[in-house]
């Protein structure tokens, strides 16, 4: 008998078998990817499963074709997903900003390994962060999340198509090696308790519809290719009719709809565990593998007696910023900790606006950080 | 001037107004382009093969043959430069009984999307994929292509081009392609036969179709736009069935046109559907 694609009950995944497993939960029908180590076993995992749930796995011939292949088998009505890691993910990055520009849902996961280049592809790393938040060229705002566990990241897939289909655009799942590789139990519910999200398809006569004629909520309707729309997307600036529009005035247009959508639903969108953080006078902030790092730390100083607690960044971008800003009012200082040399704590940086001392602990990548690097640092805050 | 204005009677409905985004006339091409040619051969081979339009799909990439979606008034996609394939690879894996054309520009298909090309052909993709080759990329004002002879002067080969260009058929054939063909613009029927056949024909499909392109190439070449028809008239000459590894294009001597390849074997699709979703 065939797998359903909810595979309701206790399991022990790797994290990307359980990143595989919240696509299908999650309703994901495609899935056009790429070997990569540590990434590969999401796609080998979708190659065994789609097939027995109706959907369709293909190996494309590079990343930059993966890509492209689930920007297309989106338009066609799928929801669909990618996986990779560092040197695919770069290569994805033409193909992300068509998405963005068309305004197309899908989900594209990063298992992160240490770059650059070919870097250590069986270590992890946290160093692809900012190319999340700014690599396709061109401004735009991006959602992106960052799962601390097997079973986090079974839902945060589940999260990310919901996320990518009510605002239309690739939503990032920023894992790294260590949450990829990493088996513990994931439990996967009744599927009648998933909150699954479809795109809001198109009402009314076929001939005066405009594909990018924004709803009340800033957000236009999606028809698919072959629903009779006769729709034309285009990489090019364009107007609500989809049509290339070369002038600065459509640019602001279409700049303001990509760009608010995000920023006028932060609310909505942005995801963080607060551990801790009512007395503390150091806060932690962390993400994924290096969140474990963090919960650690925070219990070791607490029992020396040191007020510390933890910030974690669910949904990395949009950063939290009004959050970290409030918190500078309180904290004495911020520690982020983060497989990089200092990334998303450029942002802790920024939104600590000298209130409040901001420090790193970071590293180069391959391996996880040390909860007494974090006490080291914790410590040598307090002594000044 | 009003007793003139009343003989003025509303212009005639353009036959293929149909199927044209008439509100985004006039186009971009230049005086003497092949492109509109190919596209006008195009959407009259949609209406010729009786496909269901809803269900019909063009893909571009980039470049002036790229625009041609953007004219289409179909489900119209014109995506990333060289990425049309791939685009269209996941659309149709995704709804198999989309009809895919994909309409785009020699530089585009096979030097930044030569990889997807081969790809889709060894897949046996189910789409159509027409590439009018003008020798040269001409949105950026003229530079060497993967198709530009030997000699030729662009821009980036202000010298003449110490390289040497593809044979698309032979490309194309060994790749796996199960319908081949070349034409000129020229060729307006034939093309135009080509593409109503492969709209129906199942498999991954190749048309080249040779266009001249004046206000770039020909500048260079001291090839006027009639030249360039003349030599499409004069040194063509039409062999169907011949090997596609002896149809490299030499302007001096012959250029062979015709259907090279016409087969059958099962499509990605097919395959998938027998070999993974059995049960």
């Amino acid at each position: 008998m065939k797998n359903p694609a909810v595979l309701t009950g206790e399991h022990y995944l790797t994290g990307d078998e359980a990143c595989a497993e919240g696509a299908l939960a999650a309703g994901c029908l495609f899935f056009g990817g790429y070997p990569i180590t540590p990434a590969t076993e999401v796609a080998e995992h979708m190659s065994e499963r789609l097939p027995e749930v109706g959907g369709t796995f293909i190996q494309m011939e590079d990343e930059i074709a993966a890509m492209a292949s689930i920007l297309g088998a989106s338009w066609a009505g799928l929801k669909s997903m990618t996986s990779t890691s560092g040197p695919g993910f770069s290569l994805m990055m033409e193909n992300i900003g068509l998405g963005i520009c068309t305004e197309t849902p899908c989900v594209v996961v990063n298992v992160q390994r240490a770059g650059p280049s070919t870097g250590l592809p069986t270590l992890g790393a946290q160093g692809d962060m900012m190319q999340a938040r700014w690599g396709s060229h061109g401004h735009y705002e991006i959602i992106a999340l960052a799962p601390s566990s097997p079973q986090e990241i079974f839902y945060q897939t589940i999260e990310a198509f919901n996320l990518s289909e009510k605002y239309r655009l690739p939503v990032l799942i920023m894992a790294d090696e260590i949450i990829g590789h990493m088996s513990e139990k994931v439990i996967i519910p009744d599927a009648k308790k998933i909150k699954t999200f479809s795109r809001v398809k198109p009402k009314g006569r076929k001939d005066k519809f405009k594909p990018y004629e924004t709803a009340a909520d800033g957000i236009a309707p999606m028809p698919s290719a072959g629903d009779g729309y006769h729709v034309h997307i285009t990489g090019l600036t364009h107007d609500e009719r989809g049509y290339p529009a070369m002038t600065p005035e459509a640019q602001d247009v279409m700049m303001a709809r990509i760009v608010n959508k995000i920023r006028n639903n932060l609310d909505d969108i942005i995801r963080t565990e607060q551990c801790m953080l009512e007395d503390a006078e150091i806060i932690l902030v962390s993400y994924g593998s290096s969140a474990r790092t963090a919960y650690a730390a925070v219990e070791d100083a607490r029992r020396e007696g040191i007020k510390v607690g933890l910030l974690r960044l669910i949904t990395v971008w949009p950063f939290p910023e009004a959050l970290v800003r409030k918190l500078a009012d309180q904290a004495r200082a911020f520690v982020t900790i983060e497989i990089n040399l200092g990334q998303i704590h450029l942002e802790v940086q920024r939104c600590a606006g000298g209130k409040a001392e901001a420090v790193l602990v970071g590293h180069a990548g391959g391996a996880i950080i040390p909860p007494e690097r974090v006490l080291d640092a914790i410590r040598n805050i307090i002594k000044k | 001037m009003a007793a003139h204005a009343e003989k003025i009677k509303p212009e005639p409905q353009h036959p293929l107004d149909a199927l044209l985004r008439t509100d985004r006339m006039p186009h971009i091409w230049c005086p003497g382009c092949g492109i509109g040619t190919v596209f006008s051969s195009c959407l009259h081979a949609i209406i010729a093969s009786n496909i269901n339009i809803d269900t019909t799909v063009m893909v571009s990439g980039i470049g002036c043959s790229g625009r041609g979606a953007g004219y289409a008034k179909l489900d119209s996609f014109h995506t990333t430069h060289g990425r049309a394939i791939p685009f269209a690879t996941g659309m149709k894996v995704a709804n198999p009984d989309l009809t895919m054309i994909v309409f785009s520009g020699d530089g585009d298909l096979f030097a930044i999307g030569g990889n997807h090309f081969i790809h889709a052909a060894r897949r046996n993709m189910d789409m159509t994929v027409i590439c009018i080759n003008n020798l040269n990329y001409g949105m950026t004002g003229g530079q060497a292509a993967a198709t530009t002879p030997t000699y030729a002067r662009t821009t980036t080969t202000p010298l003449g081009n110490p390289e040497g260009p593809f044979n698309l058929p032979y490309l194309a054939a060994a790749s796996g392609a199960t319908y081949v063909a070349r034409w000129t613009m020229l060729h307006t029927r034939d093309v135009t036969e080509s593409i109503e056949y492969c709209l129906t024909k199942k498999g991954f499909s190749f048309i080249e179709v040779l266009a001249p392109c004046p206000v770039n190439y020909g500048r260079r070449n001291k090839e006027r736009s009639l030249d360039t028809l003349k030599l499409y008239q004069q040194k063509t000459i039409i062999k169907n069935g011949a090997n596609p590894a002896d149809v490299a294009i030499d302007f001096k001597k012959s250029v062979t046109l015709g259907v090279f390849v016409d087969t059958q074997r099962p499509t990605f699709t097919e395959m998938y559907q027998k070999i993974c979703k059995k049960d």
